[in-house]
């Protein structure tokens, strides 16, 4: 939490007010950010993220752009490029698959590959989908495909605090930042300072402490792990939370410092575990400590299917706090047998609610 | 931009040829890092272009950028250490033959991925415009990057918000060795263009002043904020897709088809145009800032091991 984020009021804001409110105040100080997407200035407004802006500050610097994801993320970078600062919106992640020859070609590489000639100051917002059917292709959080790229930077706030913050730092950030909004986030609330603050990159927060594991959790899963959290105190284990705020740059410091005390990590990620975010937390970790600390590791994420529209099946496919918290249950104690919260202490997770800043 | 004296013209044509010409054969002693695209028989495009611009203007180039990038004033020097792979190249080594860039003199970065400058190009111009400024943005690309559905979303959008742009397709009928015939349902690519309310114009005689007359008129109308303007110029790539040489004996094209380009040669035109006192003494000062560039690019290091850190992220 950065210094100015200590006086903090009393007031309440909902997940995507805190993000509609930090670029209000970012394009209010500085003429050159603009924001740019399908639909941005529409009746629903980004699920109200961008609401007003249009009539704030006029259709000039609230661009609503044809479906052509592919030549707007040129035309944002161009844009870039000549010193403005957009913020080019998506309400699915999955619609960034459209956009990746710009995002990896140009945007990641134009500053290295021009020697510093040109820099790409580029905020993406990303909407990742979860229920209501969202299936196959409203569903995905690829922001491993990005982390794997130098070059852009990959933010993913899990509550309304840090999306303010986070969503400043972006927009003032000289980089291509892609800031990752899980949808279910939307619903959540916190306390957010009113006046214009930043979160920085790269300084994973502890939100829990703890000390018989370590859960470190990506995006809208530090609430599901905070209740696994609540559930797995029933049999006495203390769960240390981190939420790392951004991938990249990645904190790993933090997390080494928790699992070098607590023996055991587990990364809980909003997406499939292979070649992902969690997949790279843990090599890091276990490259650091080496083999003499003889640490327990493991992940979760999506089970490794595409995402299934019907209910019936989608709930099997994604972390819950009963099956993190029975993870976390197994990696404590290998040689008991398995565990899991009792059904109604569990269903009352589901109802758990917190308010961050964690 | 670039002097649109008949001197200055054929300055630039001339500097661009010979310095290609003399990558051609620097190449083969492994000097050059770099896969070179070379413009040779293409130059009279980019130095028709620049040669109406106005100082300040934007060029954004490709992989075959050497001819745009030396035609709007890019540094030679700093060219030439680039292909060397050197620290005083213009991207420090880092970008490469495909990848110049001289933003001191307007020279946006060029770009290996086919097509992937046209929108960057386009939002260039969307900040000029949003600036106030009377900057323009010339676009150069080639007839394959107009197969890319980029290359259509870009003209819809720029023509949305008639955006200050012109779009030169260097049209050379081959997308690496795969000719037109083969790639275009019709050959009516200013057909398609003006669709989207796009001014455009074809120039299929090779000719540098109907070339120079034709982008004029677009870019007076860009000025006043008409909108985005397109020009088709015909040309004919004399080199190979890729590297130093020739390639007419590997079955694709035939040499008769460069007969009547290389009779047109808009260098020596150009060069006819003037005395010939004047045309040998550009000449001579030609091959001493080649000499120069080759010299410097020599000289310079190798960038330092831990330049290969820098640059990852801007500060």
């Amino acid at each position: 939490m950065s210094s100015q984020a200590k006086n903090i009021s009393n007031r309440i804001l909902l997940y995507g007010d805190a993000i509609l409110e930090a670029t209000d105040q970012e394009m209010s100080v500085d003429p050159n950010v603009f924001v740019i997407g399908l639909d941005v200035a529409d009746h629903k407004a980004i699920l109200g993220s961008t609401r007003g802006l249009v009539e704030k500050f006029g259709p000039e610097r609230v661009i609503t752009t044809p479906l052509s994801e592919d030549a707007i993320t040129g035309v944002a970078i161009g844009a870039a490029m000549a010193g403005m600062r957009p913020i080019h919106i998506h309400i699915r992640m999955d619609f960034l698959l459209l956009c990746m020859n710009q995002l990896i070609n140009m945007a990641a590489k134009a500053h290295y590959m021009y020697d510093g000639q040109l820099s790409v100051p580029l905020v993406v917002r990303v909407i990742v989908g979860r229920s209501w059917g969202q299936g196959a292709q409203h569903s995905q959080s690829l922001h491993s495909m990005f982390m794997h790229v130098p070059g852009v930077k990959v933010v993913a706030p899990s509550n309304a605090f840090d999306a303010k913050g986070c969503m400043i730092s972006a927009v003032r950030d000289n980089n291509p930042v892609v800031f990752i909004e899980q949808r279910h986030l939307y619903y959540t609330d916190a306390l957010v300072p009113k006046h214009p603050y930043t979160v920085e990159f790269g300084k994973t927060r502890t939100v829990g402490k703890g000390e018989d594991i370590t859960i470190v959790a990506i995006s809208a899963m530090v609430i599901e792990a905070m209740k696994a959290r609540e559930l797995v105190e029933e049999v006495s284990i203390s769960a240390e939370v981190l939420d790392p705020i951004s991938l990249v740059p990645l904190d790993i410091d933090t997390i080494v410092a928790s699992v070098s005390r607590t023996k055991r990590l587990l990364v809980v990620d909003n997406a499939w575990t292979i070649c992902g975010a969690g997949a790279e937390i843990l090599a890091s970790v276990v490259e650091s400590l080496g083999i003499k600390n003889s640490i327990q590791v493991s992940r979760m994420g999506f089970k490794h299917t595409t995402c299934p529209a019907t209910p019936a099946l989608e709930k099997y496919f994604y972390p819950t706090p009963v099956s993190i918290a029975a993870r976390a249950y197994e990696m404590v104690w290998p040689n008991k047998p398995a565990w899991a919260p009792d059904a109604v202490k569990a269903e009352m997770a589901h109802q758990l609610k917190f308010r961050g800043p964690f | 931009m670039q002097d649109e004296s008949l001197e200055g013209i054929y300055r630039s044509l001339r500097l661009i040829r010979r310095t290609e010409e003399e990558i051609s054969k620097i190449y083969p002693t492994d000097k050059i890092k770099s896969p070179v695209h070379l413009s040779i028989g293409q130059e009279f495009i980019a130095v028709g272009i620049t040669s109406v611009l106005n100082d300040d203007d934007i060029v954004s180039g490709t992989y075959r950028g050497h001819a745009a990038y030396m035609a709007a004033g890019g540094s030679l020097n700093k060219m030439m250490a680039e292909l060397f792979g050197k620290a005083d190249g213009c991207a420090g080594g880092k970008g490469g033959s495909m990848h110049l860039v001289d933003m001191e003199n307007h020279v946006l970065g060029c770009s290996a991925v086919v097509g992937t400058t046209i929108p960057v190009a386009v939002g260039y111009a969307l900040a000029t415009k949003n600036k106030g400024s009377d900057q323009i943005v010339v676009c150069f690309f080639g007839d394959g990057a107009t197969e890319e559905g980029v290359f259509f979303e870009s003209l819809n959008f720029a023509s949305l918000l008639k955006l200050p742009v012109l779009f030169v397709c260097e049209n050379n009928g081959l997308a690496i060795h795969a000719p037109i015939e083969s790639r275009w349902v019709t050959k009516a690519l200013c057909e398609r263009v003006e669709t989207f309310d796009i001014y455009t114009s074809q120039v299929a005689d090779g000719n540098i002043f109907t070339l120079r007359d034709s982008a004029n008129k677009m870019v007076e109308n860009i000025r006043v904020g008409k909108g985005p303007g397109f020009i088709e110029c015909m040309a004919y790539r004399w080199r190979e897709h890729v590297g130093p040489n020739e390639d007419f004996d590997q079955g694709y094209r035939d040499r008769a088809e460069l007969r009547k380009w290389v009779e047109n040669d808009q260098m020596e035109k150009v060069g006819e145009m003037l005395d010939e006192q004047m045309r040998l003494s550009i000449d001579a000062s030609i091959e001493d800032d080649i000499v120069a560039a080759i010299e410097y690019a020599e000289a310079s290091n190798w960038p330092d091991p831990n330049m290969l850190d820098k640059n990852v992220f801007a500060g």
